[in-house]
């Protein structure tokens, strides 16, 4: 029983990881909080599932194809809503970001309906079983998947010159581009990774909980957020972490304690780390207090 | 006189305004919430009941204020501590907390809301109490404490160098904006006769911050303008009113590319400016 729950707890919390590590992403090259990323995280779910429907797509190309719009989303809302405004008004861009994301919510549910839909069963679903434990091989895929986006990533950011770029842009923007780095064209490859790894995100979230809504986006901004906190702010390893810790958890007070306070528990966890240590759990403290 | 559409969209103006100006009082020390529905929410749910179980409105109206002015400053209390992002998001959590806690908590309804509240808010009610509201932040902002939260707002280590205690200002600043989004919650609550917990999450919050935001973050004034334009837009947009989310949205994203300290700057209603404009018309 316990280790079901703690692979339902993985799957759960590699859905909120990549979501988290796009968070991090975003506030660690460009100081923004983007909450517009759950609604992001619904469309390319919502755009995959388009494909698989009308244009009879395979799952897998689905998914590239998801990324790939979800990708251009984020340069969309990055021109719109971050790159306009002048630096110095520090909350015009999230304000703005809250905007977009009210528009999209809306746009989804005239376009796509209310409803909750799921994806057809397109792939066969074998189940493997280890023990006690049985796990399927959509489970398996998604991990994967999640891992192996990861290891691009990290890969990407160390070692291009675009990831080079990133780093020195989270750093000093100013001083990143005296040496030559065009900043704008980081916050759109910022913005573009972070939006195709949300759209990920949607797809797999969809697969394993048979349900997309336009409401879902809701719950992936918020946890996104906080596990972006408990991580520390625009630490990539943290965020993907504590996405993965906090899935755990959650899985587990369901299982464990009560169904109806789980949501309540990402807010605890909220302001427990606000309190005992606002820098994350893998964060620097910025000054001593 | 006016008709009770009218009258209807007034109210909720105002009591829209008494949030907005429960978002600009912890503003004016640099504390920026996303949690004013929570505080909202409070004020509601305690009005109500204790309405519902016979004590006058007033008192009902006061003491759910003053409730959420103690929880606020409960709440505050770790808002000391940390940088101004993470005020917000603290906030953020806070709203959700009180809204999942309403949501299951028994003796106001949980998930089945609370109604059959008498309607005691009225037009007058409502505005004499953001006028008085008004006048006495404008009295504040003018006084010593105003100028401590200015300086807070502007720069904390230097405020601290000069004396100004940190503490006592943000919480106090805090605590005003508690009280006054309880007051809002109460008329609330005897007005909409019916509550949920739902309409007082996150998306009420963020409705809350955007009327300053669109009308000037700056100024008291602002919120003002950035509510009864905002409430009032809402009914207006009921011509279009498939699309009007989007619009919505729309005019917060276009605000905050063109305008993003919103309309009003801090001094535009002002008796400085007013004067301006009063020796500019003397001269013509």
């Amino acid at each position: 029983m316990f280790f079901q729950q703690l692979i339902n707890g993985l799957m759960l919390g590699s859905s909120y990881a990549l979501i988290a590590v796009g968070y991090s992403l975003i506030f660690g090259v460009m100081g923004l909080l983007h909450f517009a990323h759950g609604e992001v995280f619904m469309v390319g779910a919502f755009i995959a599932l388009q494909m698989v429907l009308l244009a009879h797509i395979s799952l897998p190309i689905a998914t590239l194809g998801a990324m790939t719009a979800t990708a251009i989303l984020g340069i969309i809302i990055a021109a719109i809503a971050f790159l306009p405004i002048k630096k110095q008004y520090v909350a015009a861009p999230l304000i703005a970001t809250i905007g977009l994301g009210i528009v999209m919510q809306n746009l989804a549910v005239k376009i796509f309906g209310a409803d909750q839909v799921s994806f057809p069963e397109t792939i066969e679903i074998v189940n493997y079983k280890i023990g006690d434990v049985i796990i399927n091989s959509l489970q398996i895929i998604t991990l994967c998947v999640t891992l192996v986006l990861m290891i691009l990533l990290s890969l990407y950011i160390k070692n291009t010159k675009m990831g080079k770029a990133m780093r020195a842009s989270a750093e000093r923007p100013t001083t990143a581009s005296l040496l030559g780095v065009n900043y704008k064209k980081v916050v759109l490859v910022t913005f573009a990774i972070a939006s195709a790894l949300a759209g990920v995100a949607g797809v797999l979230t969809g697969l394993v909980y048979s349900s997309i809504s336009p409401f879902m986006s809701g719950p992936a901004t918020l946890k996104g957020l906080v596990v972006m906190l408990m991580g520390g702010l625009g630490n990539l390893v943290g965020a993907v972490v504590c996405g993965i810790f906090l899935g755990i958890l959650e899985i587990f007070s369901v299982a464990y304690l009560s169904a109806s306070y789980r949501d309540s528990l990402t807010f605890v966890i909220l302001i427990l780390v606000l309190i005992l240590r606002p820098e994350g759990l893998f964060g620097v403290r910025l000054h001593g207090r | 006189m006016i008709s009770p559409y009218m009258e209807s969209i007034l109210i909720f103006a105002g009591i829209n305004i008494l949030l907005a100006i429960s978002w600009y009082v912890p503003h004016c020390a640099g504390l920026i919430s996303i949690g004013q529905g929570g505080f909202m929410a409070i004020g509601a749910y305690v009005s109500a009941y204790l309405s519902l179980h016979g004590i006058p409105f007033y008192l009902s109206l006061s003491i759910g204020a003053i409730t959420s002015c103690v929880i606020s400053i409960i709440v505050g209390l770790p808002a000391l501590r940390i940088k101004g992002l993470y005020v917000i998001l603290l906030t953020i959590g806070f709203g959700e907390i009180v809204r999942i806690f309403f949501l299951n908590f028994e003796p106001t309804g949980s998930a089945e809301g609370l109604g059959g509240m008498f309607p005691y808010t009225t037009l007058l009610s409502v505005y004499l109490t953001v006028a008085i509201v008004m006048f006495f932040i404008n009295l504040i902002n003018n006084s010593h404490f105003g100028r401590a939260m200015e300086a807070v707002l502007e720069d904390e280590d230097a405020a601290e160098t000069l004396g100004v205690n940190l503490t006592t200002t943000k919480l106090l600043a805090f605590s005003i904006g508690g009280f006054i989004a309880g007051l809002g919650g109460g008329f609330y609550a005897h007005y909409a006769l019916y509550i949920h917990s739902d309409n007082f999450g996150i998306l009420r919050s963020v409705e809350i911050l955007i009327y300053p935001f669109v009308g000037g973050i700056s100024s008291l004034w602002g919120g003002v303008l950035g509510a009864l334009l905002l409430t009032s837009l809402t009914e207006a947009l009921r011509v279009a009113r498939d699309f009007r989310m989007e619009i919505y949205g729309g005019i917060i994203v276009v605000t905050m590319i063109f305008r993003p300290q919103g309309f009003l700057g801090k001094y535009t209603i002002s008796w400085k400016s007013g004067r301006r404009v009063l020796h500019l018309l003397k001269f013509k």
